[in-house]
């Protein structure tokens, strides 16, 4: 058999087994690890898939910065899940029915993608790496959704500042800049003092 | 992958092992050195003479640590998460030494010569920090909590400015492979045709945050001995505690293997005429890895530690925007004068 | 792409053999190690203390908004790395849509600065 073959039954088992792992964990840190593994294997598929750069950038972004902040919430904010898995059952039957609609959906979606309505996806040029196909085409022809996803990530900065920020009252700074404009002159009285006076 | 498939495929299969096996195992004794060197530079400013017991010397100390790490008695406190608290040195120990898979010794000579190489490097340094998480959240007790929290927060500061300044250097050199930016580096100036020079405060900035990337002083917050005992190791022993130990070393090393990468020409010699140019390129990476590493060790020996707001205020609101103004600074200087020209 | 994949065998090798490595050491003293277990070796560390309460507690919420701040500058990184590296392809108008993208999120930094979002206290 093929090696690409084995990697790909290989990462796409561990992506569902772990993706089903994270719902049937208890410990609901041991659930944001197996999403890592998910995440990680995916990014194996992408790599697979020829798309290097998305692969690295999936471990990058969401192993690397969104999974911290989930494991942050999740092992640090002291949510007592016990108390959360009380009401498991009064919600079954609504989860059932989104669980049923988003899988009827799903199988949907796929039998009518089955022949690709795209075609065959671009064969990739060769000599040149996916990133540098990515920036051709990303800065120029789809400039405006370039610039979209600027003004979203600014304004995930001023949502998780005005959600997040809260001052403590009397708190006394380090002043950098006052330290380093002290000089001689301002901090330091020289005075002749003459014997046995004082100042 | 065609030669891989066929009947041929157990060869090279074992040349890839090989390769690795030779690398790890020689990199594992350049670490074991490089950790006698520190303690050694340390001990010298300090005017003391340093491990001189073991072996002549002194040059067999971190092998007798080594025996005894493993012949210690490896203890689990009672209220840790055990699975997590195994599992997280582990991650610190073999994602520092994975990193090294894509680092080029030579022209060419990389165990994988990928194309993302940059990006591979900043995913596994991205990745670091869940050691220090889990390492804290497993072990159930407070010192190691406290400094997991803090060493998270403070991988996470320096690794934007480290981010931006890769992006300088790739503005540059127009390649994410670490093979072809060193070789972009190659012109008859040698030495002064390096990215050191023409980006001199990109490369402060990144030799600083690789220190604290790292977690080596004076950014040593988290293991501010003073305050928090030692990190979030407080509840490791024996061999857990170790592969963290070698974890961090192996991550110094790396680090500094992209410094020289970077902005130091790799494996180029520093001057592009004979007497130079016969010495191996492994010699001359190696040299300027040692050089390096005896930067960290000096500013380890004579820089005082940092509070954290000052740590703080030094990723956020000095290298976030200098590394920021001189990605646009880079950019625009290459637009003007022409893109293909050097900078 | 059969050349790309042949690029990435060795460093899954090479991983493999890392954690291998790990793995060794790290099961090597449960092997060998002498042991003498104690139940006070099994408390957690407190100075010598026994542990006043359990040790997960809540923290300051600043953490939160370090890690926030870090996934959008990291997001923003993400972005640029395709532009360094087709810089000398896409033209001046590639060079001002990222110019353009970094304004836009200046905006947003010279905010969290006057905000006092990166002062910590």
């Amino acid at each position: 058999m093929d090696v690409a073959a084995v990697f790909f039954y290989l990462f796409s088992a561990v992506t569902v087994a772990s993706g089903f792992m994270v719902i049937a964990a208890r410990n609901p840190v041991h659930s944001v690890l197996f999403l890592i593994l998910a995440f990680v294997n995916s990014a194996g598929l992408f790599l697979l898939l020829g798309a290097e750069f998305l692969a690295m950038i999936l471990v990058i972004v969401y192993v690397g910065a969104v999974a911290v902040l989930f494991l942050f919430v999740v092992m640090m904010l002291d949510v007592d899940f016990a108390e959360l898995k009380q009401g498991f059952l009064q919600y079954l039957p609504l989860g059932v029915i989104i669980g049923a609609i988003v899988l009827v959906e799903l199988v949907a979606g796929a039998l009518t993608l089955v022949p690709s309505p795209l075609g065959k996806p671009a064969a990739p040029t060769p000599g040149v790496s996916n990133t540098q196909a990515l920036g051709r085409v990303l800065y120029t022809q789809y400039l405006y959704f370039f610039e979209v996803a600027g003004l979203v990530l600014l304004v995930a900065m001023i949502g998780a500042i005005v959600l997040t920020l809260r001052h403590k009252r009397g708190v006394r700074r380090q002043s950098v800049a006052a330290q380093v404009a002290r000089t001689k002159a301002t901090s330091v009285e020289v005075r002749k003092v003459p014997s046995r006076t004082g100042v | 992958m065609d030669s891989l498939a066929g009947n041929g495929w157990v060869w090279p299969l074992l040349i890839i092992i090989g390769k690795s096996l030779l690398i790890l195992v020689a990199g594992l004794i350049f670490v074991a050195y490089v950790l006698y060197a520190d303690r050694k530079v340390w001990a010298a400013v300090q005017l003391r003479r340093g491990p001189n017991v073991v072996g002549p010397w002194g040059l067999l100390q971190s092998f007798a640590d080594l025996m005894k790490f493993v012949f210690k008695e490896p203890v689990i406190p009672a209220g840790a998460n055990k699975g997590v608290f195994l599992l997280a040195p582990l991650i610190s120990g073999g994602l520092a030494l994975s990193s090294w898979a894509v680092i080029p010794l030579n022209d060419g000579w990389a165990v994988a010569n990928i194309n993302v190489g940059v990006l591979f490097i900043f995913a596994i340094s991205s990745l670091m920090v869940y050691g220090a998480i889990m390492a804290g959240w497993a072990s159930n007790s407070k010192y190691p909590l406290l400094a997991a929290l803090r060493s998270a927060a403070q991988m996470v500061s320096y690794e934007v400015s480290i981010g931006f300044v890769f992006i300088t250097v790739l503005l540059c050199a127009g390649s994410l492979n670490l093979n072809d930016i060193v070789s972009a580096q190659d012109s008859a100036w040698g030495l002064f045709g390096w990215y050191w020079l023409p980006l001199l405060p990109m490369f402060v900035v990144f030799f600083v945050s690789a220190l604290a990337e790292t977690n080596r002083p004076p950014f040593d917050l988290l293991e501010a001995e003073s305050e928090l005992v030692a990190g979030y190791m407080v509840e490791y022993s024996s061999a857990p505690y170790m592969l963290f130990m070698l974890g961090e070393y192996v991550a110094i090393i790396t680090m500094c293997a992209m410094t020289t990468v970077l902005f130091l020409g790799g494996w180029l010699p520093p001057f592009p005429v004979p007497p130079f140019t016969w010495i191996s390129g492994l010699i001359w990476f190696v040299l300027k890895i040692c050089l390096v590493f005896f930067m960290f060790a000096m500013v380890k020996a004579f820089v005082p530690r940092y509070r954290y707001d000052q740590l703080m205020r030094l990723g956020w609101k000095v290298f976030l925007p200098v590394s920021l103004a001189s990605v646009v600074v880079v950019a625009g200087v290459l637009e003007i004068f022409g893109a293909g020209a050097h900078p | 792409m059969p050349s790309l994949l042949s690029d990435y065998l060795p460093l899954v090798i090479f991983m493999a053999i890392a954690f291998a490595i790990g793995l060794a050491l790290l099961i090597a003293p449960f092997i060998v190690a002498y042991k003498s277990p104690d139940p006070e070796k099994l408390s957690a560390y407190e100075c010598g203390f026994n542990a006043f309460d359990d040790a997960r507690m809540r923290f300051d919420v600043r953490y939160y908004l370090v890690s926030l701040l870090f996934i959008i500058f990291d997001l923003e990184v993400a972005f640029l790395f395709p532009w360094a590296v087709a810089f000398k392809e896409v033209g001046p108008l590639g060079f001002w849509s990222v110019i353009v993208f970094l304004g836009v999120l200046t905006v947003g930094f010279i905010y969290e600065w006057k905000k006092g979002a990166l002062e910590w206290d």
